[in-house]
């Protein structure tokens, strides 16, 4: 079993990628983008929130600037494929490939500590609850805070006309849906989400590192779909609260794979791992949809 | 009001594969007008209507819808001005958004769409009592995904998103070819009832000549890219489906003895 720093701990994880799962489920299922890029903008996001914030900047405007950052890298993954016709998957590879240099950049090293650093959550340790339950409930908040507002936009008329573009582009089309607009807008979000989560990462870990960003699509991509495996297609809100889930459940099971000494598994076997839970949850719909047709 | 003068679509253009779909199409619609089009494949029928719908641009010539020259304007951009409902039941809603979603986007046609809830209970309410018009019983369905309902029932809610919003013009290209027949008649009972009520601006489509001349006011016949026929009063009261038939007949002789020529 998992002792209780380290469920906490897999919880706290879960929420900070639960922005990646949202941001992964506005450009996959949403606007039916396969957007790599995210594997750049996360660690986009930790980067430009730790250096902002080692040089003194209030943490949570160095989470906004992250956000922008984030929007920033989406917006160039959009252009090159509305602008330049590059197909949407190898369009966000070169975003993705292109940032990691820039995240060096940013950072001037490939690591930047935030030990004694006032971060969004100090405020909030001297409040008399434990840390390890003070981190996941922070984060939390923030995530429902943005499940209600990614609800409440995906249920609006601009919401709408996004996810009709994803539907039908040509029914969006000729209902005057601007197509090409959209597909900016959505990755600009999405990434800017997971931007945030890449600054929540560096917060909660108390460092940024160009390295941290391999592999976080197929994170994210795991959560969106435990979460569609658990909840089904039964509206917007149901499947953002999936992502949440999704990516809560990810966490504890690499954290309980890792724990259980009978299975011998090591830190380092982990993107192992991650992919033979992605694979099994890619399969376990298909299985399902057989079973019951 | 419709007009076009010497609309030129050429695909493809310096490719081995050049085609000159429209060759200098001239057509002025008045306001409310309903017009059948019809002539054999590959005549030209669609483009035409891409041409006033925006997803074909003309290479030469002028597209007026009302006081507005849309010939250079995106689909997008002149969806404020067109309806229109596609012969695939698929194409004119979105399958994996249900009825009321479908219907609260096409409530936005070509308007600006904020950050207002799609489906508060005033349109709910609106959108009810129009499908409910429908008399299909899909009024109790508005929570249902469009990909569950048959090809009939899609295009008939298509009808109804098509005037939703406001606009000039009604496009539908063979929008009843993909249904059986009693589904079609259906169809093309409620296209006559919604186009009269809304005194549309109405172009459509049809394969059949039946169709053609039992309703609009007016019926132009395509072939090769060019109108070959448009009546309209007295003279297409008088004209008899055989009519038409013949003058396909002879439409499809006339190229057989072309290609002869070339072969020859
Ligand atoms: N996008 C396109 N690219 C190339 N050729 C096209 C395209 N659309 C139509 N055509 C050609 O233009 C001609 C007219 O087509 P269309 O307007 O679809 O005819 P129809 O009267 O059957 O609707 C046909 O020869 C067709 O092959
Ligand atoms: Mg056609």
């Amino acid at each position: 079993m998992l002792s209780q720093i380290a469920f906490w701990g897999a919880v706290e994880l879960g929420l900070v990628f639960a922005f990646v799962a949202i941001g992964v489920f506005l450009a996959f299922r949403v606007l039916d983008f396969p957007d790599l890029t995210v594997d750049g903008s996360f660690p986009l996001g930790a980067a430009v929130a730790a250096v902002l914030i080692t040089v003194g900047i209030n943490p949570w405007l160095a989470a906004a600037a992250a956000m922008v950052a984030g929007a920033a890298a989406g917006t160039v993954t959009a252009f090159l494929n509305v602008r330049f016709r590059i197909l949407n998957l190898l369009a966000s590879i070169l975003t993705m490939i292109a940032l990691f240099s820039v995240n060096l950049r940013v950072m001037g090293k490939p690591n930047v500590a935030l030990i004694n650093a006032d971060t969004m959550l100090s405020p909030f340790f001297g409040l008399g609850l434990r840390e390890v339950y003070v981190r996941p409930l922070f984060v939390g908040v923030l995530v429902v805070i943005a499940v209600i507002a990614v609800w409440r936009f995906l249920e609006s008329d601009a919401g709408l006309a996004m996810r009709a573009t994803g539907a039908n582009p040509r029914m969006s089309r000729a209902q005057g849906i601007d197509t090409s607009w959209q597909v900016y807008l959505g990755l600009a979000l999405s990434n800017a989400l997971v931007a945030l989560g890449g600054a929540l990462f560096a917060q909660t870990n108390g460092f940024a590192d160009v390295t941290s960003g391999v592999g976080t699509i197929v994170v994210g991509l795991a959560a969106v779909i435990i979460g569609e495996t658990l909840f089904g297609a039964r509206g917007i809100l149901l499947a953002l609260i999936g992502c949440v889930v999704g990516s809560i459940l990810y966490r504890i099971a690499i954290q309980l794979a890792l724990s259980t000494d009978a299975l011998g598994l090591k830190a380092s076997d982990l993107n192992l791992v991650t992919a033979v839970l992605v694979a099994v949850a890619l399969v376990l719909p298909r299985l399902r949809r057989g079973a019951s047709s | 009001m419709i007009d076009l003068s010497n609309i030129h679509v050429t695909f493809g253009k310096g490719t081995p594969l050049q085609k000159e779909a429209l060759k200098g199409v001239n057509l002025t619609i008045e306001e409310g007008s309903f017009v059948t089009v019809i002539g054999s494949n590959g005549a030209g029928k669609s483009t035409l209507l891409g041409v006033l719908a925006g997803d074909v641009l003309a290479n030469e010539g002028k597209v007026m819808i009302g006081s507005t020259d849309v010939t250079r304007k995106s689909t997008s951009a002149r969806a404020g001005l067109v309806a229109r409902v596609f012969q695939d039941p698929l194409a004119g809603s979105c399958g994996s958004l249900s009825i009321e979603e479908n219907l609260a986007l096409a409530t936005r046609r070509g308007e600006r769409r904020g950050l207002r809830s799609a489906l508060g209970p005033r349109r709910r309410e609106i959108f009810r009592e129009r499908i409910a018009e429908l008399n299909l019983g899909l009024e109790n369905r508005m929570k249902d995904r469009m990909d569950l309902l048959s090809g009939g029932q899609r295009q008939a809610v298509s009808l109804v998103m098509a005037t939703m919003a406001g606009s000039d013009v009604l496009l539908l290209d063979e929008h009843t070819a993909a249904l059986d027949p009693g589904m079609a008649e259906f169809i093309m009972k409620l296209t006559q009832r919604v186009v009269s009520e809304r005194k549309l601006t109405t172009l459509m489509v049809t394969h059949s000549m039946r169709q053609a001349l039992d309703f609009g006011h007016r019926t132009i016949m395509l072939h090769g890219g060019e109108i070959i026929l448009d009546v309209s009063g007295d003279s297409r009261k008088d004209l008899q489906v055989e009519d038409l038939i013949a003058m396909f007949r002879k439409m499809r002789g006339e190229t057989l003895d072309d290609d002869a020529l070339l072969i020859g």
